[in-house]
């Protein structure tokens, strides 16, 4: 059972996840920012935490992260912050963590206080597999999701690995680098993402993949879905948090969620024999309902 | 542990609950790979072979060890210095850079990246990319930049490229996340020369066996100048290269005290020091678990030190291991008790150690208190023509012109 799955699942396979640094400018506007994306269109929320280390992300993010550990960040906001937003939409949030930070807090410790906040998971980019046996466990007890990530340079042994230890979706690296934005993601993201399909069935299992890393517009939205179940967008959200506040971000998740929509407007009259009848154009609608069924669930 | 077990015989990934491998998935298939080619290298004549005759024809090896005769006479007791600041290149980091950029070649790689902090790993990093004619890379924090300046200008004459890292403390810890993202997209035609005996499996245990020499030739040269063991063997500790590089020979002879000297900047007692070991935490930092300053949240803490070579907030897995079974002790040495030592050193013997060398000098100097007529063998890891300015400037010695060249 995984609440993101489900979201996925219920966006028809065709998923908007929005990141944002929790606490970045400060508390309140990203809960706003966060609740913004959700309302816009956003399938579900990654909730970054600033982290004094980042090794996969790149300028923007960087900076906007730094600015946040700088005004005087605290780990006890990601908490608040994440119960502010599940409290205002049914939107699955993630984390998405650093491992030291979890590792002081105390693994298990953290879990419990990230599902007591509506919290639905963890995506843990310095976290491997084979190290995460203590979360893996926390996870199963909370009923927390755990995504971990795939990436072009991953062995077959490892991509199985990711496959087995991921619950709510694959983490598909769309490139060889750092968060950003970029004018094309690489093809690699299509010959990973169909090889985790591969790997998946090999494994008589199914795995939502959804691709991150250099995703910034809603036409590379349409393009990722095409052989994805979800595309990420970061730097681009953050950049706009930064310039234009919480209607930038609001206006960037809409465009960006056009691409994610099964048909398009001036495509509505045309055949889709792959699209089903009932197919929604409202991104956030189905997914919501989905989370809604799960919140009553943990109630 | 059993009695049996030598403690030469670790190779990681695990140094006891140290170490292992914490990278993002992108480089794990590139850390793999080393890790194997590593592991068949080490294993090869014709490689060890390689890297014996560089390090005899290139480096100078073996380094010297010296009978630090008036110094003795002034400590009351016999200090004997092995002399890595003879090494091509001023300092012990050529001998780890060799080794990698001979298996940076058996990889296939065309391009080195490296952080540095004081600059001499960079320098030693742009010195093998010259001599093997690869491109050269070399992060180093904005900070560093400007307090090592001519080290800089040593880099770029090589033909390495030097990028001052601007994010976080804009220090070696920063240079090194910059290095690792540098190399994630890079990565098929890039090794990344980690300087030190810190981040993921295999670094650790490969870039010690690189400088092993340096305990190995300390033990034979002073059993055979003393007739026998020495009582302490003593090395500054940042990440701990050196230190790891002078101990691994005596880690079986129980009897010698073996003493790694971390960096307290304005002292102990204060906030302001990189002591690793000695006030931090187990935690995860650059692709390994070990001990680190850290703040309740599990954010890296800044570190400082006067030597930019010893200003990191984490250390060497194995070291962190050697402390917790008490294999090894680490103890501080302030900003100020080193410079006295520098000036000690400088004064009695005519040597100018790097600042970071004079950690372990510091630290000889108070043991000498402690135990009259001991005989020492100290780590002298590099020498100080880099840190002019800074003890200039320590000591007053700068007219007010040259203050302001």
């Amino acid at each position: 059972m995984s609440r993101t799955e489900d979201a996925i699942r219920a966006s028809g396979g065709r998923a908007l996840i929005g990141y944002l640094p929790v606490g970045y400018p400060d508390l309140a506007t990203s809960v706003d920012a966060a609740v913004a994306m959700a309302e816009a269109g956003a399938t579900a929320i990654e909730l970054g935490v600033p982290y004094s280390d980042p090794g996969m992300d790149g300028p923007v993010i960087q900076a906007a992260t730094q600015a946040t550990l700088e005004r005087g960040f605290r780990l006890e906001e990601l908490f608040e912050g994440v119960a502010a937003i599940a409290a205002r939409t049914d939107a699955p949030v993630l984390v998405m963590t650093y491992w030291n930070p979890v590792l002081r807090f105390g693994v298990e410790r953290f879990a419990e206080r990230l599902a007591a906040a509506g919290g639905a998971g963890l995506i843990t980019p310095d976290l491997t597999p084979e190290n995460a046996g203590e979360w893996l466990a926390a996870a199963d007890r909370h009923d927390l999701d755990r995504v971990f990530l795939a990436a072009p340079s991953s062995s077959d042994a490892r991509i199985d690995a990711a496959i087995a230890a991921s619950r709510g979706f694959v983490y598909t690296v769309s490139t060889m680098g750092t968060t950003g934005a970029r004018s094309d993601v690489d093809q690699a993201a299509r010959a990973l993402s169909d090889r985790i399909a591969a790997h998946a069935a090999a494994q008589g299992t199914t795995a939502m993949r959804c691709v991150g890393l250099g995703i910034s517009t809603g036409e590379q939205v349409r393009d990722v879905l095409e052989y994805a179940d979800g595309a990420i967008v970061g730097s681009a959200l953050v950049r706009a948090l930064g310039d234009g506040g919480v209607p930038a971000v609001r206006e960037l998740t809409a465009s960006l969620a056009a691409g994610a929509a099964r048909v398009d407007a001036s495509q509505a009259d045309e055949a889709q024999p792959d699209a089903p009848a009932a197919a929604t154009i409202d991104g956030g609608a189905a997914p919501a309902a989905a989370a809604a069924d799960q919140k009553g669930a943990n109630a | 542990m059993t009695a049996h077990e030598s403690l030469r015989s670790q190779e990681g990934p695990w140094f006891g609950a140290f170490g292992g491998t914490f990278m993002p998935e992108p480089l794990m298939a590139a850390i793999d790979e080393l890790a194997a080619c590593y592991d068949e290298a080490r294993r090869d004549p014709a490689f060890l072979a390689e890297f014996q005759r560089l390090s005899r024809d290139y480096t100078g090896r073996p380094s010297l060890l010296t009978e630090a005769t008036r110094l003795s006479e002034r400590a009351g007791a016999r200090i004997l210095l092995k002399r890595e600041d003879l090494n091509h290149t001023g300092s012990h980091k050529i001998n780890n850079v060799l080794g990698q950029a001979l298996v940076a070649q058996r990889l296939g790689k065309t391009r080195l990246i490296a952080e540095t902090g004081a600059g001499q790993h960079g320098v030693a990093t742009a010195t093998a990319a010259a001599l093997f004619g690869m491109e050269c890379v070399v992060y180093m924090g904005e900070v560093d930049t400007q307090r090592q300046a001519l080290n800089v200008a040593r880099m770029r004459l090589l033909g390495a490229t030097v990028v001052p890292v601007t994010s976080g403390s804009r220090t070696l810890k920063d240079a090194i996340n910059e290095g690792l993202r540098d190399w994630v997209a890079n990565v098929d035609s890039t090794h990344y020369l980690m300087g030190t005996v810190a981040g993921p499996h295999p670094f650790p245990a490969m870039v010690r066996d690189f400088h092993r020499a340096i305990g190995e030739e300390a033990r034979e040269q002073v059993i055979a100048m003393t007739g026998g063991l020495p009582d302490a063997v003593l090395a500054c500790v940042g990440g701990g290269s050196n230190a790891m590089g002078i101990f691994h020979a005596f880690l079986d002879d129980a009897d010698v005290r073996l003493i790694g000297l971390e960096a307290a900047g304005d002292g102990a007692a204060t906030e302001r020091h990189a002591l690793s070991i000695g006030r931090g935490a187990p935690g995860l930092l650059h692709g390994m678990r070990t001990y680190l300053l850290q703040d309740d949240d599990g954010q890296t803490l800044e570190s400082h030190s006067i030597s930019a070579g010893l200003d990191y907030p984490g250390v060497g897995p194995e070291h962190a291991w050697l402390s917790d079974i008490g294999r090894a002790e680490y103890l501080p040495v302030s900003d100020t008790e080193a410079m006295d030592a520098f000036l000690a050193l400088t004064r009695t013997e005519g040597i100018i150690p790097a600042i970071e060398s004079a950690h372990a000098i510091a630290g000889a100097l108070r043991l000498a208190e402690e135990r009259p007529g001991s005989t020492l063998v100290v780590s002298l890891s590099g020498r100080g023509d880099k840190d002019v300015a800074t003890a200039g400037r320590w000591f007053g010695l700068l007219d007010e012109d040259a203050e302001q060249a």
